[in-house]
């Protein structure tokens, strides 16, 4: 059947629509949205950002360290800012992310291999009771509580 | 609200002797009419309002361009598949007195909008390649020139037959006539085929090639229960890089799934098998 030979609309029918996604923006934001999402799906969008958050202090920390290269006076001062108690708030923030994601992850490990997947409800709270014991006593020790 | 107008779903009790009424917003787009909106409707509900109730109240009484997509009534066929306030649910058992005043109502996410709150599911077979072991025959028999019967798309495992005997083994093959060749679809075990895993799976929503929660059920559904289909095929088929592997442990699907599939733990059994299994397992299971 040539083209002019064609059920009106026949074109148009085979256009696609757009996709819709969660998220706020492209489709690679898709796994960030909250809305709707159990357990599961919040703590697989934490675990993402808690990489992306290990990532970025990491090279964080190598730039930070190569402030040595310039000097002990510079290296002396940066010491003075980062050991405030209002920059050591940080350091909570970025122990918080690191337990969780080691946490997480041994969760994920043991559900994705198969071997804990009737547990996996059981280890997520587990996950987030012994991140929470952990991150409180980091918190009272780094902010001076028990010294 | 008005007598003209009854709210769907059974009669309203509500404490006022008024309707309950629910502000619900609707995603629309229409293919060459503009964007995406989201249009608003005041819909009265009743006790027993479902969220497709209101969406065909909305056509009936306030805007007949509204395109949605049912047909059982009962969570049965899987084609009102929407996301209700950014949570995949089949629109029929889904009930209104559950959200709150207002409530956004959109299509699948993840799958191409046709229009309105309907989705091409094409996108949600296409992630089923030929040779994926689960794939069955609508059963459309063609003859060659030898008279032989041959089934469309060359898996020979199963057609919709009183038992589960390959086609050339069975007592009606060799007398059936051939009939036109017919479009091939798949069936997939265990699943209403309603696409909500796949709309609910963050990891699709940002790989095209990931095959799906769905598939990767159907193809643990055949380690359980082979019906013919070699172990290694299916194990082979969905240790490939867009099957059990892509997965993250998200557990969406087995939360959206209304039919109690339980996509998650089968692709865990997968994976399972595929880290743990060996020939003694296969062994014990002849």
């Amino acid at each position: 059947m040539s083209a002019t030979d064609e059920l009106p609309g026949t074109a148009e029918r085979e256009q696609t629509g757009p996709i819709r996604h969660k998220g706020p923006g492209p489709s690679e934001s898709g796994w960030v949205d909250p809305r709707g999402r159990g357990h599961g799906g919040r703590a697989l969008a934490l675990h993402r950002i808690t990489g992306l958050v290990i990532v970025l202090y990491l090279y964080l920390h190598l730039g930070v360290l190569s402030m040595l290269l310039i000097g002990s006076s510079a290296w002396s001062s940066f010491l003075s800012v980062v050991t405030a108690k209002s920059f050591l708030a940080f350091e909570v923030v970025l122990i918080a992310a690191v337990l969780f994601h080691g946490l997480n992850g041994i969760r994920v490990a043991l559900v994705g291999s198969g071997i804990a997947v009737p547990r996996e409800r059981a280890l997520f709270w587990a996950v987030a009771a012994i991140g929470a014991v952990a991150v409180t006593f980091a918190a009272l020790h780094i902010l001076g509580a028990l010294s | 609200m008005s007598e003209e107008k009854p709210p769907p779903g059974g009669p309203a009790v509500t404490q006022t002797g008024q309707y309950d009424i629910r502000r619900f917003r609707v995603y629309r787009y229409k293919r060459g009419n503009g964007g995406e909106r989201f249009d608003e409707y005041e819909v009265p509900v009743g006790p027993h309002t479902t969220v497709l109730d209101a969406l065909r109240w909305i056509k009936q009484h306030e805007d007949p361009s509204l395109s949605l997509r049912f047909s059982c009534l009962h969570a049965s066929c899987g084609t009102c598949g929407v996301q209700v306030d950014g949570r995949e649910e089949l629109a029929c058992v889904c009930a209104v007195q559950d959200h709150g005043p207002q409530i956004t109502v959109e299509p699948l996410a993840n799958l191409p909008v046709l229009t309105d709150l309907v989705v091409e599911m094409n996108g949600f077979f296409a992630r089923f390649p030929h040779e994926h072991p689960i794939i069955r025959s609508s059963g459309s028999p063609a003859e060659d020139e030898n008279g032989e019967v041959h089934l469309e798309g060359g898996h020979e495992v199963t057609l919709d037959l009183p038992s589960a005997v390959p086609l050339h083994h069975h007592p009606l093959h060799h007398h059936h006539r051939a009939a036109p060749p017919a479009v091939d679809f798949v069936r997939l075990e265990d699943c209403i085929e309603c696409g909500l895993c796949l709309s609910a799976c963050p990891v699709a929503a940002t790989s095209h090639d990931y095959v799906g929660p769905a598939a990767l059920a159907a193809a643990e559904r055949l380690l359980e229960e082979p019906r013919g289909v070699r172990r290694d095929d299916v194990l082979a088929w969905a240790s490939r890089p867009e099957g059990v592997w892509r997965c993250h442990v998200g557990l969406e699907c087995t939360r959206a799934c209304p039919a109690e599939a339980i996509p998650a733990e089968r692709i865990m059994a997968l994976r399972r098998e595929l880290m743990f299994g060996g020939p003694d397992d296969e062994e014990d299971r002849q």
